[in-house]
């Protein structure tokens, strides 16, 4: 038994020291799940000879705690735009100054100056996409370019629809419906917002995430999502529609961010500079199937996906929203009507 | 009866250096306990009395907010300190789940563990390892299964509209019955297991005796097997109540989200909630319901047992 352990304990000794020998160094990452593609890991580990280690997450908060204790051991995280804000304030990000880098010029010039990191100091795109909704216009022929149809449905449509289950993402459609400011403090039009949703909620079959098995599987005529998903429902449902409801969009990106004194520091440097590259951009949105803030990506990504409806809005949709986390006591207010809509 | 002869001193001491040395036997169980059982729950207890940072986490202040705002808040509108039930109603339909689930488990798993002990010995160990058959999967894919066999174009329904019973779907999914078939089927082995092991200690020559005696199957059900499998139906009822009551999963899934269950709503407080103090409160009064229930429960169970 003694003998075993020790054989172990060697075996791992020598596979800990035998490790960094493979390459000139290390890089960890840790991002969402099933986001990040294999190929453009091989690609850095091959062009700079370092080895990657990936590991994920399901959201920013559980991201943000892990960090937040310490010692997590990660070199390279990818935040929303929101928990960019937050980390940059509570100092958890080291100033890489993306914007000295090669490749920054090919960074699309309106998001240089965004609210989370203006000037981008710390951090550089991953993906963007847009918040809205998706219709399986075989079901449903009517206008779908409003909010109308998740908060005012016609009768074809009551009990067959999927919000997400993200106060956000619903308390902000609602608002926009309504032509309230996002985050609004102002209790008048917050009562307006939770009588709209009250009314609203009867006719809501779900709230869930999972967007994609409830449009293709039949289950509801329309979920609120994000614009790849909608795509990827498209491919399967040939008749499902993204919607860019006239009230206005949600636009969100995710960042690669570098922790705050990172052990591997120049590694994850040259990681931002090359996700700047056009041509890994494009590995990027190929695999998770959303668009990424590098000029000249499209390019290499194939036509069909490149120039679909819901990578490239129509003429006259509305520029997406990008909103700053809302202030702590609107936070509050959020939660008690979202927790009421569902008691 | 006759007491055992006083053992000698030296006796004494030997039997106590013995169980002093078997007492570290438990070190290691009760370290692991102590450090990743007691301590966490500490750390919940502080921050249920602190107060929320802006983006999640605690700011060090004391604060009895989030025992407060469980049964009352500031009306949004009126900025009025009322009654609010909306935790409480969601307290309570997990309650009342989760007691269901039990009573359903309890009398669908009874008559198999009586079954399963009622097989020759050399057979009962093949019935056990089929009883433990769901484990060998994952709970979240078995879930999505049953999502998949009850939704308006599943099997059941195309089934029945196949055979011409029906011509409309009945709607399943998403409703209470999907969250309560979820978690019976679930937790239907945690019943079985704790019965059969029971049940099959159960000498059954008392049962053979009891119709000797002219009792009928009802009186022997009810006087002999009943009163002695109770610590299994005890421990049965425990292994699904408890789990059923925080139950994340399955009502997420099932039931489609538009009534939130006790496990939703503390999660929520520590994800787009970022209110931590609220959700360690949360779990507390969680933990504190579960054990006066316990408490009432075992009580009874006891009396009963010996009454009985």
């Amino acid at each position: 038994m003694r003998k075993t352990l020790t054989a172990a304990l060697l075996a791992t000794a020598g596979l800990a020291f035998a490790l960094p020998a493979f390459a000139d160094g290390e890089l960890h990452i840790y991002n969402w799940g099933d986001y990040t593609n294999p190929k453009l890991i091989e690609k850095f580990e091959k062009q700079y000879n370092v080895k990657v280690t990936l590991d994920d997450y399901d959201s920013n908060e559980t991201m943000l705690s892990k960090v937040r204790a310490g010692n997590s051991g990660y070199d390279i995280v990818v935040p929303s735009d929101y928990t960019v804000k937050i980390m940059v304030e509570e100092g958890l990000l080291e100033k890489t100054e993306p914007d000295q880098m090669a490749n920054f010029k090919n960074m699309r010039p309106e998001f240089v100056d965004v609210y989370w990191d203006s000037g981008r100091h710390y951090t550089v795109p991953w993906q963007f996409g847009t918040t809205a909704f998706a219709v399986d216009t075989a079901k449903y022929s009517g206008n779908i370019d409003t909010y109308a149809i998740l908060f005012n449905p016609p009768d074809a449509l009551k009990g067959q629809i999927n919000v997400l289950d993200d106060v956000n993402s619903v308390m902000h459609a609602a608002e926009r419906y309504l032509g309230v400011p996002r985050c609004g403090a102002d209790k008048a039009n917050l009562k307006k917002v939770n009588d709209l949703l009250d009314a609203a909620k009867p006719n809501w079959k779900t709230f869930s995430y999972d967007t994609i098995t409830k449009m293709t599987s039949g289950d509801v005529i329309v979920s609120q999502t994000w614009n790849g998903a909608a795509y990827r429902m498209r491919q399967k449902i040939s008749t499902i529609k993204y919607a860019y409801p006239k009230e206005g969009i949600e636009g969100w990106m995710d960042n690669v961010a570098v922790l705050k004194g990172a052990k591997n520091m120049e590694n994850a440097k040259l990681f931002q500079n090359f996700v700047m590259d056009p041509e890994n951009a494009a590995l990027i949105s190929e695999f998770a199937g959303y668009d990424n803030g590098i000029t000249g990506s499209h390019a290499f990504l194939p036509a069909d996906f490149g120039q679909s409806p819901e990578i490239q809005p129509p003429a006259g949709s509305p520029t997406p929203e990008f909103v700053p986390p809302c202030p702590a006591d609107v936070v509050a207010i959020y939660n008690k009507i979202w927790t009421n809509l569902r008691k | 009866m006759s007491a055992p002869p006083p053992a000698s001193p030296r006796e004494r001491q030997a039997d106590r250096s013995a169980a002093r040395r078997n007492r570290w036997l438990a070190g290691p169980a009760v370290t692991i306990v102590a450090l990743f059982g007691i301590v966490p729950l500490l750390i919940v207890l502080v921050y249920s009395f602190l107060a929320p940072a802006p983006y999640g986490g605690v700011q060090w202040k004391f604060s009895t907010d989030a025992y407060l705002n469980f049964l009352f808040q500031r009306d949004i509108f009126s900025d009025a300190l009322e009654f609010s039930p909306a935790f409480l109603l969601i307290y309570l339909r997990s309650f009342v789940f989760a007691v269901i689930t039990t009573l359903i488990c309890l009398a669908l798993g009874f008559p198999t563990a009586y079954f399963m002990a009622t097989r020759p010995p050399e057979q009962r160990n093949w019935w056990v390892l089929l009883i433990t058959i769901p484990f060998w999967s994952n709970l979240l894919v078995r879930t999505l299964a049953i999502m998949f066999i009850i939704r308006d174009e599943g099997l059941i329904n195309m089934a029945l509209m196949g055979l011409g019973l029906i011509d409309k779907p009945i709607t399943m999914l998403y409703t209470n019955f999907a969250i309560v078939l979820g978690l019976f089927y679930s937790f239907l082995p945690f019943m079985v297991l704790p019965l059969y092991s029971s049940l099959e200690k159960l000498d059954f020559r008392l049962v053979e005796a009891a119709h000797d005696l002219y009792a009928t199957r009802r009186q022997v059900l009810w006087r002999i097997v009943i009163p002695m499998s109770a610590p299994g139906i005890v421990a049965g009822c425990l292994l699904v109540f408890i789990p059923a009551l925080g139950a994340y999963v399955t009502p997420l899934i099932l039931g489609g989200g538009t009534h939130l269950m006790i496990g939703d709503l503390i999660a929520q407080q520590f994800g787009s909630g970022r209110n931590w103090p609220l959700g360690s409160a949360q779990a507390l009064i969680l933990m504190a319901a579960v054990l006066v229930a316990l408490w009432v429960y075992v009580r009874n169970a006891a009396k009963g047992g010996k009454h009985g």
